[in-house]
């Protein structure tokens, strides 16, 4: 593993009596890296937390070198994480250009500019001038992935990227994590459909109650079907 | 009635009534006949039944009788409603985004108002019977600016001295502007007096001109192109620029825009200042238009809320639509009434709002929380 980019440390984190996240410690560096598991296991929680939505109640989160939590989430944004949530949340009021518009201070010079997520999603740019609401589910999820690029960002943390969506739509999904990575982006997918899981990343954390349970990889874990069965509840 | 009228179809249960999203929908077509047969009722009696030698009699004839008569009444709703829309756009931006209810909204209108009367004087150099031929536009345009930014400046000390701490507290929040509201409704009459003041028209809007037979005041028509501009000027912040999407983003889902690396804290500020600013615009406009007085902001905090509630809270389209809505019934109620009833129009304006929400629950333009 390369220099660490994020650093998770007896991360404890709930709503308020009840703890969803018991001391949860992983690390990854340049790389991408996918957390799997079943519904309720704490996924989004972490997620939540990573971005500053939630104050962890113990343990470090360490992002670039430096301490996060206790940071608010656009502080954490403007670090590097950048964030695509599950279900897109997409700006209803917006349209696709305005969209990245709004996020376009800044970007001059840089790597994503809107000019370079038109030039990625080639849809996209035949449907500037629509509403956020009147894209297909998958010109959603390449729309909130654009957005997330134009932060520029050294991480881009993903929830449920593939959740509702056509397996074409998919494997253009895998193969933009592919790109980021291979461009000298990390990129951390939570994820509970195996396949779209294995292939995006390698390095495969399981998550049961709050914890990361085992480390595996793709190939195990495609090959496995006790390992599934166990923890993804997947029968296959 | 209300329970099913104020669900937005699908998705909401009702204990033992069991409706489809089918039958919900078919129930929904009551009140939009009902309300159909009023408004036609009405039209019909403006345009051709009002004050015939057969009907009863009316301040202002029929349309196709009187047509003079019924222009004045159209212009009077429609410059009204430019006031009602600066004041009630600047309160709709507030708590499109932030979820505040600024209950002190009015409270900076009669601020703005009286600073800028005050003003005007120093500028006049006389404090009491101020002819408009000793405004010039620049008397009447800088005490209105000063006075508009002095309120602004105050919702953002507001806003970032108490309210920023409750974001997301409804109701702390309604409870807080209150409090403001009621402080400085007490410490404005200590320094302004318990009389009516007017700010004094620039001399060059006041004349009139003839349109179908009648008078009509220019300065009317002056409120309500600035009433225009400040709308596109708005449209234009809100659709062309950067802040502006970030702000139609913001109402849209506040959590979002802050996981983009966006300091929300930064737009609150902006649009509380932009909001206030609207609040002490429409002061200065009203003290020149109606005078102002104590209670005129408890007047005017109604006035923006049954607009924002027409139109649909937190839509600047809402604003205009309910501004329009509003401004035509306050005109043509008392003018079409019965002449021995229209001391009930006051009834109107508040029925207005009954029906609008019987058909549409969250307003002309609003959306289902």
């Amino acid at each position: 593993m390369s220099d660490s980019v994020l650093r998770v440390d007896g991360l404890c984190a709930g709503y308020g009596a009840s703890q969803v996240l018991e001391n949860l410690s992983f690390e990854m560096g340049q790389e991408a890296v996918c957390i799997v598991g079943r519904n309720g296991m704490g996924k989004t929680t972490l997620c939540k937390t990573l971005m500053g939505f939630l104050q962890p109640s113990a343990g470090a989160i360490t992002f670039g070198g430096s301490r996060i939590d206790g940071l608010s989430p656009d502080r954490i944004a403007r670090r590097g994480l950048a964030y695509i949530p599950q279900g897109r949340r997409l700006f209803p009021s917006l349209t696709v250009d305005e969209h990245l518009e709004m996020l376009a201070k800044g970007t001059r010079g840089k790597r994503w500019t809107p000019a370079a997520v038109y030039e990625l999603f080639p849809r996209l740019a035949e449907r500037r001038q629509n509403g956020g609401a009147e894209l297909s589910g998958g010109e959603q999820q390449m729309l909130a992935v654009g957005r997330a690029l134009l932060l520029n960002g050294k991480l881009i943390l993903m929830d449920e990227p593939s959740e509702g969506l056509a397996p074409t739509i998919v494997d253009t999904l895998i193969e933009v994590v592919h790109r980021l990575v291979e461009e000298g982006t990390a990129v951390l997918v939570v994820e509970q459909n195996l396949r779209a899981a294995t292939s995006m990343a390698t390095r495969q954390l399981v998550m049961v109650s709050g914890q990361i349970e085992i480390e595996t990889t793709s190939h195990e874990l495609s090959d496995d079907a006790d390992l599934q069965r166990q923890y993804l509840g997947v029968d296959a | 009635m209300s329970g099913e009228a104020s669900t937005d179809v699908a998705d909401i249960k009702f204990g033992m009534l069991h409706l489809t999203p089918r039958s919900l929908r078919a129930l929904r077509v009551i009140p939009t006949i009902m309300v159909g047969l009023i408004v036609a009722f009405a039209v019909l009696w403006i345009l051709f039944l009002a004050d015939r030698s057969w009907t009863v009699k009316t301040s202002a004839g029929a349309a196709i009788e009187e047509p003079g008569e019924f222009l004045v009444t159209l212009l009077d709703g429609l410059t009204f409603a430019g006031l009602l829309f600066v004041v009630a756009s600047g309160f709709t931006l507030i708590f499109g985004l932030m979820r505040t209810v600024n209950m002190a909204h009015g409270a900076m209108f009669l601020l703005a108002a009286y600073v800028g009367i005050q003003l005007q004087q120093t500028m006049v150099g006389k404090s009491r019977n101020i002819e408009s031929a000793e405004v010039s536009m620049f008397a009447w345009v800088v005490p209105l600016l000063v006075g508009a930014t002095v309120v602004a400046v105050l919702g953002v000390v507001m806003q970032q001295l108490f309210l920023r701490w409750n974001q997301g507290q409804d109701l702390r929040q309604a409870i807080i502007t209150i409090a403001v509201s009621v402080v400085l409704a007490d410490q404005m009459l200590l320094q302004f007096g318990g009389l009516a003041k007017k700010m004094v028209w620039p001399g060059s809007v006041v004349h009139f001109f003839e349109i179908l037979g009648q008078r009509y005041a220019f300065s009317r028509i002056f409120m309500l192109g600035i009433a225009i501009v400040v709308g596109i000027a708005l449209w234009l912040w809100l659709n062309k620029t950067r802040m502006g999407m970030v702000i139609r983003a913001g109402v849209d889902d506040e959590e979002m825009v802050r996981a983009l690396g966006i300091n929300v804290a930064v737009v609150f500020g902006i649009t509380f200042f932009v909001g206030s600013f609207l609040a002490g615009m429409g002061g200065a406009m009203g003290a020149s238009f109606a005078g102002a007085a104590p209670g005129t902001d408890g007047q005017w905090l109604l006035n923006s809320l049954i607009v924002v509630i027409i139109g649909g809270l937190g839509s600047i389209k809402g604003a205009v639509a309910g501004s329009v809505l509003f401004g035509m019934v306050t005109a043509f109620s008392p003018a079409y009434l019965p002449s021995a009833y229209t001391f009930y129009s006051i009834i109107f304006t508040l029925g207005t709002l009954a029906i609008v929400l019987a058909v549409r629950p969250n307003g002309l333009f609003g959306r289902a929380e």
